[in-house]
């Protein structure tokens, strides 16, 4: 089946033996057109399973399938067909909104005419193309999102990845930016992997996998939202309460 | 247009939007090794005497003497900034960005370090101008034929720059190893003072700068400033690129340790 499948997955870090895995068996999958929060609180193995995801490393047993393409046998073909808004800011500050998007094109593949149509539509489609001739580094954080995950949709991918994208934003941005993937997945038909430790970033309608110390310890639809999925979440996983909902904790 | 053509056009136009939007790297670029040809050669000049080896003919200066190691000079701090600009992208993201491109890793590098070498062999061939301007010339075709000889030189220190970067995780690891790579690799190796001068300090230092593979890249561009080539010079620097690219690409490999460590 198409969308993202992540099967069996395990992971151990070099040289930590001793330590529990940092993946355990984990299992879930993305179908086309779905939102799939993926929560956690911090050290859940998110990032892990980000890093296995986008074959920044491969992980010592278990598979992961992007729009039908084994990462380890067809790693190519699985990247290609996959965008990714990293936590990380991933753009040139020092170039243009525009330069920045065909940088990413001429990496895909994309030249001349067809990258300079792929860019503007993908900018169209984040309200952006206002922006194409500013610096990035005169963006503020919000612009700069909404334009990697255009930069991430250029390519047309079939998978989106997105590690925990809300972080410092916000919360009228976040707010927006959370609304617009779920559209987009609605819309376009794209397999959406939403990471946070945010409950309120989670609609009723949503996939959701709870990963904890490295396991899979829910999987499902959310229908809970808010402060019940906070509550509900708290219960998996012990956690703090503003850690869950965004909320500053007292100092 | 193949992408494979695609990706390394995008990646070398990136790299020239970021070198020409700097101006004040390309300057500092030039500072270094116009500070030693001023002010150091001249000094140096009445303490050291050279003798007439190959590939010269005749007496020289000690200011032409230096020329092709200090365009060795600006390849070598070059190259390390390239390879320094690889540890901020991983900490920044954008390496990120670039290994999850749909091509194969030793493609993806390559690019990275030909766009680094292309830049570098600027800087030089900016370097080589001033010379000229200063008094230091060499014939028209020697130039041209120092063009490969610095691009290759440019490759190798540039690899090896990729290969460090894949096992330094932060700026800060990576200025302790600069001290103990760039100065070691520069000052034990033909660039400043010839081999058998070291002879006569130190057998051992001898010994090191001859099996230095930077000193032999900066013969094969003094060699070929005078069109001439030692095709031992090639040959060492060519194993160079290979040994220290075959070490980038494991050291990028994702299924190795590193690759897989927490950072």
């Amino acid at each position: 089946m198409a969308g993202l499948v992540v099967d069996k997955v395990t992971h151990l870090y070099a040289g930590r033996s001793d330590h529990p895995p940092a993946l355990d068996q984990v299992s879930f999958s993305v179908d086309p057109g779905q939102f799939c929060a993926l929560l956690g609180p911090n050290g859940a193995g998110k990032s892990t399973l980000f890093g296995i995801l986008t074959r920044l490393f491969a992980p010592k047993s278990g598979r992961v399938e992007v729009a039908g393409h084994d990462m380890s046998r067809a790693p190519l073909k699985a990247l290609a067909r996959m965008g990714v808004v990293f936590q990380q800011p991933t753009l040139d500050l020092e170039l243009t909104v525009w330069r920045n998007m065909l940088y990413f094109a001429g990496l895909h593949g994309i030249t001349g005419r067809a990258a300079k149509l792929a860019a503007s539509e993908a900018l169209d489609r984040l309200a952006m193309v206002e922006r194409g001739s500013e610096r990035v580094r005169d963006l503020n954080g919000g612009h700069r999102r909404r334009l990697e995950i255009a930069r991430a949709l250029m390519h047309r991918p079939e998978v989106l990845l997105l590690d925990e994208p809300t972080v410092g934003l916000d919360a009228q941005t976040r707010a927006d930016l959370v609304a617009h993937v779920h559209q987009l997945a609605r819309d376009s038909g794209l397999a959406v992997l939403w990471a946070t430790h945010l409950t309120d970033e989670v609609h009723a309608q949503d996939a959701l996998v709870v990963l904890h110390w490295g396991r899979v310890i829910e999987r499902g639809v959310a229908e809970q939202v808010g402060p019940e999925l906070t509550q509900h979440f708290l219960a998996l996983t012990g956690g703090l309460t503003g850690e869950l909902t965004g909320e500053r904790q007292p100092a | 247009m193949s992408h494979y053509v695609t990706a390394l056009i995008a990646i070398c136009h990136r790299e020239a939007l970021r070198f020409f939007g700097q101006r004040a790297r390309m300057i500092a670029a030039l500072v270094r090794p116009l500070m030693w040809l001023f002010v150091f050669a001249a000094g140096f000049r009445a303490a050291l005497g050279l003798s007439i080896t190959p590939p010269y003919e005749t007496y020289i200066s000690y200011e032409t003497y230096i020329v092709p190691g200090l365009c060795a000079m600006i390849l070598l701090f070059n190259g390390m900034q390239s390879s320094l600009s690889l540890v901020m992208d991983r900490e920044m993201g954008t390496m990120r960005l670039l290994l999850t491109t749909p091509l194969p890793r030793w493609w993806l590098l390559s690019c990275k370090l030909v766009a680094g070498a292309v830049i570098s062999v600027l800087q030089a061939v900016v370097f080589l101008e001033i010379c000229a301007v200063y008094g230091i010339r060499f014939s028209p075709m020697g130039y041209v034929a120092a063009l490969p000889a610095m691009f290759l030189c440019a490759l190798m220190v540039g690899a090896l720059g990729i290969a460090l970067s894949s096992t330094i995780r932060s700026l800060e690891n990576f200025a302790g190893v600069m001290n103990f790579v760039i100065f070691p690799m520069f000052f034990l190796s033909t660039a400043l003072y010839p081999l058998w001068k070291m002879a006569e300090a130190s057998e051992l230092l001898w010994w090191i700068c001859a099996i230095n593979p930077f000193s032999h890249g900066v013969e094969t561009i003094r060699f070929a400033l005078y069109l001439k080539a030692d095709p031992v010079d090639w040959a060492i620097t060519v194993a160079a690129v290979a040994v220290f690219m075959a070490l980038a690409l494991w050291g990028y490999d994702p299924g190795k340790r590193t690759m897989g460590r927490k950072g």
